[in-house]
């Protein structure tokens, strides 16, 4: 297993807002997580990525527990691409590429034709070679999620995590991203909101309510009426396409 | 800024070579102007004799009035410019706010609160110089807002207000004890000390400054690629790898120091530590490893030329040189701003 997850729990003041979450994902896999909002998707991730200590329960990385590894090193294997990261300061869409290298470089280390080569390669991945010169704040919405998604790869993970990365994008360019993310041949997961769009791009999905898991498998399995309604407190037809990918129509 | 790298260390190099240049300069006349008028040639022998490199025939009154009193002051000069930049940099960067400056953190508030018990209640009877008062009244300021705020744990922002809160305690303070206990003649000097003052500063006091900055840049050097990684944030910082908890720490300690050791002996000068970094950052960009080190050089250009300002413009008397980094800088400062706007 790329990803495990074994009984995690996290709690704030509290109030438990992940409730024994156990899954694996296998590598090269992507794993949608859904839910509703506050259902403790980005809490998840955060666990996931080390950022927060669970209170109990531990994560796995082909068997070795994150606790056990420095910052640093978790870094050099694992990425997350946020939901909101915005900025005041003056950067280049290159200088964000960039800090992707952090983890791979000491404090005082020259920068090194290997930095070179993965800012270029993950430039060229989210396709935005041609926008590296250019300032961070000229960037749109979708362009910039893009350039985090290079930053994250130019920390040459083997897992890729990211939260809600096409929320605020037009549907073209949110299809666009999805498409990327599922082609990079890493071990993703990703919080999604739209239900269609975790059935096209996920290969398994995990359905969070109230920070407890409520369903997990293929999205056919997964999303069905009765979950729809009882989760997501919606009603809805199901369609099966030509390409066989679920379909989910959402009733008035 | 779309600069390509070469360009980018260009212009680095250029804002090196030309602060260095303009603050030797600076540093030059600075030495030449008061009461005793020297021109810079003078200067120049004087400080090559006193190192034993030229025999040049100098009266021992100018070499003395050079070497004891003024040189040492304009290095001070320099070095607080140097130290205040600095830390506003490495603060407006960890604090992710533009408004950040070195005494965000309540620490010329606990400065002049010392320094106030000392001269107004005596404490210490004597045995406390002000500048020792006013680095442990710093130094108390600091401690409090590291509680208040649990130890930076509780993000930028709740920082900011514990370091506000402090302001206000510690300013309240002051204000009680001048105004419960001070004489006229004690809130007068109280008052001067706080606008800054470089008189006074002699060589023990470069020697410690030097050793306080030159540690303090090696420090922030040594953490300058952390402090890129916090561009997004600390939730970015820590998924790149960075101990976002330890970085907050150690940097907001050693600002507190630098910037506590140099309110204990020059007062709290304003307005360096919040406009020289951002001059730089609006000159060279925002990577950290170029960026202190031009804000040090530019800093100690910018405190130099205040004093001599300070030094020149009235006969007789000195102004407080924190009024001078004001009327100089605002000026300035409105400038980057004008110039800065959004291209939109």
């Amino acid at each position: 297993m790329s990803v495990r997850a074994e009984n995690l729990v996290w709690r704030v003041g509290g109030k438990t807002i992940v409730d024994d979450v156990s899954f694996d994902v296998e590598p090269g896999r992507v794993l949608g997580l859904l839910g509703p909002n506050g259902s403790g998707k980005s809490s998840l991730l955060r666990l996931l990525a080390g950022l927060r200590r669970p209170a109990s329960g531990r994560v796995l990385l082909d068997g070795t527990d994150i606790a056990r590894s420095g910052r640093r090193e978790l870094a050099r294997r694992v990425a997350l691409v946020q939901q909101h990261a915005a900025t005041d300061v003056n950067v280049t869409v290159e200088d964000v590429v960039r800090l992707g290298r952090t983890p791979h470089r000491g404090p005082l280390a020259a920068w090194r034709p290997a930095d070179t080569r993965a800012v270029d390669t993950a430039l060229e991945q989210v396709g935005m070679t041609g926008f590296r010169r250019q300032s961070w704040h000229s960037l749109s919405g979708g362009e910039r999620q893009r350039v985090h998604i290079a930053r994250a790869l130019a920390q040459q993970p083997r897992e890729l995590f990211l939260d809600e990365p096409t929320n605020h994008l037009d549907i073209q360019h949110q299809l666009e991203l999805l498409r990327l993310v599922s082609q990079l041949g890493l071990t993703t997961i990703v919080a999604l909101h739209d239900l269609n769009h975790a059935a096209m791009f996920c290969d398994r999905l995990l359905v969070l309510h109230r920070g407890q898991v409520v369903a997990s498998g293929a999205p056919a399995e997964v999303l069905n009426p009765d979950l729809l309604r009882d989760v997501f407190r919606v009603d809805c037809d199901f369609l099966r396409s030509d390409d066989d990918i679920l379909r989910i129509l959402y009733r008035k | 800024m779309r600069l390509s790298p070469s360009r980018a260390s260009l212009q680095f190099a250029a804002l090196v070579v030309g602060s260095l240049a303009v603050l030797v300069l600076a540093i030059a006349t600075a030495v030449g102007i008061g009461e005793m008028h020297i021109p810079l040639r003078t200067v120049a022998l004087a400080v090559t004799n006193q190192f034993g490199w030229t025999s040049a025939d100098i009266s021992r009154i100018q070499a003395s009035v050079i070497w004891d009193l003024r040189l040492s002051r304009a290095l001070v000069a320099a070095l607080c410019g140097a130290g205040l930049a600095m830390c506003g940099a490495i603060l407006q960067s960890l604090l992710r706010n533009a408004l950040a400056e070195p005494y965000v953190l309540g620490i010329s508030a606990g400065a002049s609160t010392g320094a106030v018990a000392v001269i107004i209640l005596g404490v210490g009877a004597g045995a406390i110089s002000l500048s020792m008062g006013a680095f442990a009244g710093a130094l108390a300021a600091f401690v409090f807002v590291a509680v208040l705020s649990g130890g930076g744990r509780g993000g930028a922002d709740r920082t900011i207000l514990s370091g506000v809160a402090a302001a206000q305690l510690f300013n309240a303070l002051t204000a009680y004890i001048v105004t419960t206990s001070g004489n006229a003649q004690q809130a007068r000097d109280v008052m001067f000390w706080l606008l800054g003052s470089l008189g006074g500063v002699r060589w023990p006091e470069f020697q410690l400054l030097a050793v306080v900055v030159a540690i303090g840049l090696g420090v922030c050097i040594w953490y300058a690629r952390a402090l890129d990684a916090f561009t997004f944030g600390d939730d970015a910082a820590a998924s790149m790898g960075i101990s976002v908890e330890r970085v907050r720490l150690v940097l907001f300690a050693v600002t507190a120091v630098m910037t506590a050791t140099i309110v204990s002996m020059v007062g709290s000068i304003g307005f360096v530590g919040l406009v020289v970094p951002h001059a730089v950052r609006f000159l060279i960009g925002p990577g950290h490893m170029r960026l202190l080190p031009a804000c040090l050089l530019v800093g100690a250009v910018f405190m130099v030329l205040a004093d001599i300002v300070s030094r020149s413009v009235m006969q007789q008397q000195t102004l407080p040189i924190g009024i001078v980094t004001a009327l100089v800088g605002v000026p300035c400062f409105a400038l980057i701003l004008y110039r800065a706007r959004p291209a939109t």
